[in-house]
């Protein structure tokens, strides 16, 4: 009779589970076991194009299509909760599936071509990318620590390798090596600050005890750590706790004084993984960061606005006057992601400010992550696109010299992309910085948008210089030097990069003069 | 939609849509690039010429306005809005003549890759007259970066010496005002509270419910300095004159011509009407700076040896009258600097035009190594002649009215008597860089260099397209000296009314009374300029 009932209990506790909740990251964990099975039983690879990798590309978009279908139809605005509240599915949720299902479709697509070039197993790289997209997909809809620690680590266990995947190079195993050790660093510090709120929320004893105490709740639920803060707002311990997970997640986003990592990593992970960490990895940390602080956080937020002010701050400022000395692309990608993820943490500022009404400055980073998305990836395909002999080190400026008089097309698209970076208009990089001065000039962050305009003038010193290099003749060059090979010679092979390119151009360009839902929503 | 609303929506979209086919079609095939740059040169002229005499000059509102509800950000207030009014309708016009003359000019130029050269510069002609088209102030700053995106590429692809390091500083230094007057902007949208972010709603929720003086000076501050960047106020002025030099011809006639009146429009549009008491606070700064403009730039100009280093110096300093005529904060300084922005534009652009073709004839653009080219090109002196006694200022051209205007409003306000004189040395030299420019390249001796270059090649004189582009800025600058009215209607009436916070002195309306102006009280009338730095027993008396 007992143990009916246990089972009873068991079952309640399974219908609670709503497994179909999270078919998206099921599906695509599935598609990457079998992706890895193809790999490992399927024919021999092909001269060209490898099966799993087609697979891995073809899975992704219908996911994709059919995530963007599922969404635009049932169009779910109500907040749900399942598996006995771990997870929260809302309209987040849903956005930062879509982000990161299409980033990850954008990934696959250059890293065909990568793979190809340089000859590496194809079937890991895929399977990899997708688990690690799936866990980027579970950890923006956390709605529990543990879930939290457990999806940041999956996709961290997955990124370590893909990091490091070129094996044949110093570089990408040094920058798999650093980024492991800072990936674990910040793991550890994330870990400790939920320790630290652990150990205060259970604990009736501990030092500067709860007053909201209730060993019927969970107390690793973001509602119990929000009702904790709320009502012990001056803790000593709960405020390292927050600061803790805040300095973990800022390992990711690459926020200042967590930013160390970024150059070199960038430069010497494969340029496809670059992208991938580029746009995702930094996305999970601001839809995290959003949640965060205008969850469990929320009762801090006097405590955090001035800190999150200075490092914000600070990002920005650094991230532009390092990129400015860079002569290798990728880290001057890196650097400029710096800065802006700076930009974004005076967006999260700023939803914090607007404490009722944040929607519109949460808009503004879900509108200025996107755009980031476009211009970036369209930057990084452009630049997979190159034949170089070591594709992951030699991304020099001076490779790009004269390429609009060799490729127009691809250039043209290149200049959008930087152009949206950089915020000039048309392009939709200018509508974000837009809306993100408008925020932020009504939440009155008046130094910090001081810092931006700065930001944004010593930034396009190097994009600029970038476009010089792109557009005007090249360095007249001494007859006895070599004639070096052209790069970009095999342009014509690949379609389906050429492909995303322009339409990536056109996007970036058409949210520039019309937003679309976006528009209505802010 | 009517006709005239097609026109003006055709004359944006034309030319970048032309530039679209040249970039996808026509990229290898020259003659067909510019044949259908033609299309986008002339269309523009023609709109600005059919709705300038279209336009009622004594309707103080916007005429022939389009609004697509559905572009922009609606929560923002922003919508596609164009339209024309008695200020932007002579410099819509003033924009497709100096297009038209630059883009002939460019079609008949030797610039390498050309179809992308007519397929940049279309895509700025199309900025341009988005420009002065918008009612939005947002599409406003949209057309004016979209104007200088190409304006940085074509400079650093087919600029002079030290394009490189040039482009990047022009880019820096307009990305800085550009951002600074965002700043201003955006405060303005969320300052005040208005339905749209449009010049006429914005004024009229600024009437109803005026901002703090203080919250007015802090905006006016951001826009002044950064449209000033963009205008090349001093002390931020020398990018200018590097940037004219080392830019292709083209370029150089359409920014220092219609791109760089971007931000004086800006001013005398949005931050003088909107912001009258900071206006008013900042008015004595910026007529100093004007004076800098006038007297240091244009003492830096009469020591210049390049012929187009020279022409930039000089447009440099004539912006500083504009910037006198907006010091002043009367409707009749404001009118004035409309007046001269419109016809300085077309002979700065002439100017530019007119170097090219002494440099094609000369092989040089140092003034010390040309010589008696009079003789040989009688025609090409006649133009240049003209343009140079246009740029001094004297009477039968549009300049003259500009600066006489705002001579007469610095002489109306008490206490300017200082201004009105140092400014007036302004004329003198203008007269001294212009006149003695004219003496070295057209009349003397010719130099050895000269007859060096000219040896093995036969000179002519201008030939007929060449002096088509010439003429077609040549006679509205002379027709706005003979018969100002065509313009100074326009300007009054909307000028006047928009300006009718400021003209409690009596100051302004100098020909027509205007047209229902709303009447305000200002909360606390500000005290003419001068009062405030005067001792306040009047000194010795």
């Amino acid at each position: 009779m007992e143990v009916m009932t246990n089972m009873d209990a068991f079952q309640v506790f399974a219908e609670d589970n709503m497994w179909r909740q999270i078919w998206p990251e099921l599906s695509l964990v599935l598609g990457a076991v079998l992706v890895l099975l193809v790999d490992l039983f399927g024919p021999k690879q092909q001269k060209k194009s490898s099966l799993s990798g087609s697979l891995a590309v073809l899975i992704q978009a219908f996911l994709l299509v059919y995530h963007l279908l599922d969404y635009l139809l049932l169009n779910h605005t109500f907040e749900r909760s399942s598996f006995s509240g771990m997870l929260c599915h809302g309209f987040q949720g849903d956005i930062a599936r879509t982000f990161f299902l299409l980033a990850s479709l954008c990934v696959s697509i250059m890293g065909n071509r990568y793979l190809f070039l340089n000859r590496s197993r194809v079937g890991e790289f895929h399977h990899l990318t997708m688990v690690a997209t799936a866990g980027l997909m579970l950890l923006c809809q956390s709605n529990n620590f543990i879930v939290l620690f457990v999806a940041l680590e999956t996709v961290a266990l997955a990124f370590y390798p893909l990091v490091a995947y070129n094996t044949n190079s110093e570089k990408s195993l040094e920058a798999g090596l650093k980024y492991l050790i800072f990936g674990a660093l910040s793991s550890a510090l994330l870990l400790l600050g939920i320790v630290f709120l652990y150990g205060v929320g259970s604990n009736p004893e501990a030092w500067g005890a709860s007053a909201t105490y209730d060993n019927s709740r969970d107390y690793l639920s973001f509602e119990y750590v929000g009702d904790l803060l709320f009502n012990n707002p001056d803790n000593l311990f709960l405020r390292g706790g927050v600061v803790l997970i805040l300095s973990g997640l800022a390992f990711k986003i690459g926020a200042a004084p967590f930013q160390i990592w970024v150059a070199d990593v960038y430069h010497g992970s494969p340029t496809p993984i670059t992208a991938f960490l580029a746009v995702s990895s930094k996305a999970a940390g601001f839809f995290l960061l959003l949640t965060l602080v205008n969850g469990p956080f929320f009762g801090v937020s006097d405590f955090l606005l001035p800190l999150i002010g200075v490092v914000a701050t600070f990002t920005i400022l650094f991230g532009n006057l390092a990129a400015c000395t860079q002569q290798n692309i990728k880290r001057m990608l890196g650097l400029s992601g710096v800065a802006h993820a700076g930009y974004l943490l005076v967006a999260v500022m700023a939803s914090m400010h607007f404490a009722g009404d944040s929607d519109r400055a949460v808009w503004v980073v879900y509108f200025y992550l996107f755009i980031y998305l476009f211009a970036s990836i369209l930057i990084f395909a452009v630049m997979s696109l190159a034949h170089f002999e070591n594709t992951d080190e030699d991304q020099q400026f001076e490779h790009y010299q004269g390429l609009l008089k060799k490729h127009p097309w691809i250039a043209l698209s290149l200049l959008v992309g930087i152009a949206s970076l950089a915020g000039i208009p048309p392009f939709g990089g200018f509508i974000a910085k837009l809306m993100l001065f408008n925020v932020a000039f009504e939440a009155k962050l008046h130094w910090s948008m001081v810092s931006m305009v700065l930001g944004v003038v010593i930034s396009i010193y190097y994009y600029f210089g970038w476009i010089r290099e792109i557009c005007f003749q090249p360095k007249p060059k001494f007859d006895d030097e070599e004639k070096d090979q052209d790069l970009w010679l095999r342009l014509d092979q690949i379609g389906l990069i050429k492909f995303t390119i322009i339409c990536f151009a056109v996007v970036s360009f058409v949210l520039g003069i019309w937003q679309g839902p976006f528009g209505d929503a802010f | 939609m009517s006709l005239q609303q097609i026109i003006l929506l055709g004359s944006i979209f034309i030319p970048a849509f032309s530039a679209i086919v040249i970039l996808l079609f026509f990229l290898n095939n020259e003659r067909r690039a510019k044949e259908i740059a033609y299309v986008a040169f002339i269309f523009p002229f023609a709109a600005g010429i059919i709705l300038f005499l279209n336009f009622d000059p004594l309707n103080d509102g916007y005429s022939h306005e389009i609004l697509f509800e559905r572009m922009g950000l609606h929560e923002l207030g922003i919508t596609f809005h164009l339209g024309l009014n008695g200020v932007s309708a002579p410099l819509f016009a003033m924009a497709g003549v100096v297009g038209m003359s630059a883009g002939i000019a460019a079609i008949h130029s030797n610039a390498d890759r050309k179809s992308l050269y007519l397929a940049l510069l279309s895509f700025m002609q199309s900025g341009l007259m988005g420009i002065f088209a918008s009612v939005d102030i947002f599409f406003y700053y949209l057309f004016h970066e979209f104007a200088l995106i190409p304006t940085f590429l074509m400079i650093g692809i087919w600029g002079g010496r030290d394009r490189r390091s040039i482009a990047l500083e022009i880019t820096i230094y307009l990305t800085l005002g550009a951002l600074i007057s965002l700043g201003g902007l955006v405060a303005l949208n969320v300052m005040v509270d208005s339905a749209k972010f449009d010049f006429p709603s914005l004024s009229n929720a600024i009437l109803s419910d005026g901002l703090g003086s203080s919250t007015q000076n802090k905006i006016f501050g951001l826009l002044l300095f950064g449209f000033g960047i963009l205008v090349a106020l001093f002390p931020f002025h020398t990018w200018a004159a590097r940037g004219y030099e080392c830019a292709p011809t083209s370029v150089s006639m359409l920014h220092a011509g219609v791109l760089k009146k971007f931000g004086l429009y800006g001013l005398i549009q949005i931050a003088l009407p909107l912001l009258p008491e900071g206006g008013q606070s900042w008015g004595a700064y910026i007529l100093w700076l004007a004076l800098g403009n006038v007297l240091f730039v244009g003492a830096v100009t009469i020591a210049q040896n390049n012929l187009k280093s020279m022409i930039g110096n000089g447009s440099v300093m004539h912006m500083g009258y504009c910037f006198l005529g907006l010091g002043v904060c009367s409707s009749l300084g404001a009118s004035g600097a409309i007046m001269l922005m419109c016809a300085h534009g077309l002979s700065v652009s002439l100017m530019f035009l007119l170097s090219h073709y002494i440099h094609l004839r000369s092989g040089s653009l140092e003034m010390n190594e040309m010589g008696g080219l009079g003789g040989q090109t009688p025609i090409l002196a006649c133009f240049f002649a003209a343009a140079t006694f246009a740029t001094i200022g004297l009477p039968g051209f549009g300049n003259f009215w500009g600066e006489f205007a705002i001579f007469l409003s610095l002489g109306a306000q008490e206490g300017h008597f200082v201004f009105l004189v140092l400014a007036a040395l302004g004329i003198i030299i203008s007269a001294i860089f212009g006149l003695r420019a004219m003496a070295r390249i057209f009349y003397g001796t010719k130099t050895d260099e000269m007859i060096a270059y000219q040896k093995n090649k036969k000179i002519s004189d201008l030939r007929s397209k060449e002096i088509l582009p010439a003429a077609v800025i040549l006679l509205p600058l002379l027709l706005l000296g003979l018969w100002p009215k065509m313009v100074s209607d326009g300007i009054d009436t909307n000028v006047s009314s928009q300006l009718s916070i400021l003209n409690e002195e009596g100051v302004g309306d100098y020909a027509l009374p205007p047209c229902c102006p709303p009447q305000v009280e200002l909360k606390k009338k500000a005290p003419p300029l001068m009062d405030s730095i005067k001792p306040e027993n009047g000194g010795n008396d």
